[in-house]
């Protein structure tokens, strides 16, 4: 695609509300040796080649993210990787 | 009086959910792709994983065809019930409130529930007792509202099987003609599967219809 840019989404659980896969992970990682480690949240990242980053930010309120539940950061800037 | 149910690519309760219309009146199946309601008095959004449920549940299923006419009909009043994946559809289409998270167990949850019908005069509850018994089964079904909602539905005392907010297991939105539930009352219609509370919903939605219709 000629002249689209690689942009990165993150989307993880908006604070308050409760997420066990990251509790799960967070009650893991001790019996690895960890120690010292709290506050495990788990969200996704979505990765894209883009023509418009405008775009992004109705992307991400419609269908990327679900506003309710999740808090979303775009970056837009990310060098394309050959 | 006609239901329609939905059937998504990935859809796996529909043909239970015709059924259990088809014991209260008749049905027909809706197909994702066609915006064509066909007549319909009443839509019912089935379980499942509508498009593989693969971005989040319910958030590709929203834009299907079907699901523009299925917005418009409701917002003119129609009856639309959603169960399990059909609620996280409607959530996700912003015809009810809340969302659906991951169950704080982290497990997919199969079994009985008993409920609350906390709302009996509700077009989709009039016919329950105060108390039904019908099945779960899902690994998203934990109920997330910041906002007050109408509840019809909550889990009894020690049975909520998710984490869901205040044992909320079905809600209704302002107007009071969208329904969504985790649990399945599609398969509680024959005394062969130990209950048959599943079939007061439906009952409930067809005399609201009749009398609503011929009124």
């Amino acid at each position: 695609m000629a002249g689209a840019l690689r942009a990165r989404v993150l989307i993880r659980p908006k604070a308050g509300i409760l997420d066990p896969q990251g509790q799960a992970v967070e009650r893991a990682l001790p019996a690895l040796g960890f120690r010292g480690v709290e506050n495990v949240r788990i969200g996704r990242l979505v990765e894209l080649d883009i023509e418009d980053p405008a775009q992004l930010e109705e992307m991400c309120e419609r269908l990327l993210a679900n506003p309710l539940i999740e808090d979303y950061e775009i970056e837009s800037d990310v060098p394309v990787a050959t | 009086m006609k239901f329609g149910v939905v059937q998504f690519p990935g859809s796996c309760d529909d043909h239970d959910a015709l059924g259990a219309c088809e014991r209260v009146g008749e049905a027909v199946l809706l197909w994702h792709a066609d915006p064509e309601l066909h007549g319909v008095d009443a839509v019912v959004i089935p379980g499942g994983f509508s498009y593989g449920d693969y971005l989040r549940v319910g958030a590709i299923a929203r834009f299907a065809p079907v699901m523009e006419s299925v917005i418009e009909f409701a917002r003119g009043g129609g009856l639309v019930l959603g169960i399990c994946n059909g609620f996280q559809v409607l959530c996700e289409a912003g015809l009810l409130p809340g969302a659906l998270l991951p169950n704080t167990s982290l497990r997919f949850v199969c079994r009985q529930v008993r409920l609350g019908v906390v709302d009996r005069e509700s077009p989709f509850t009039h016919r329950c007792p105060e108390e039904i018994s019908i099945p779960v089964k899902h690994t998203t079904g934990r109920y997330y509202s910041p906002e007050p909602v109408r509840v019809l539905l909550r889990y009894a005392h020690g049975e909520n099987p998710n984490g869901s907010q205040d044992d909320i297991a079905g809600v209704t939105n302002a107007a009071g003609n969208v329904f969504g539930l985790m649990p399945h009352p599609e398969h509680a219609v024959d005394p062969l599967t130990g209950s048959t509370d599943g079939l007061r919903i439906f009952e409930s939605m067809r005399e609201y219809v009749d009398s609503h219709v011929l009124a």
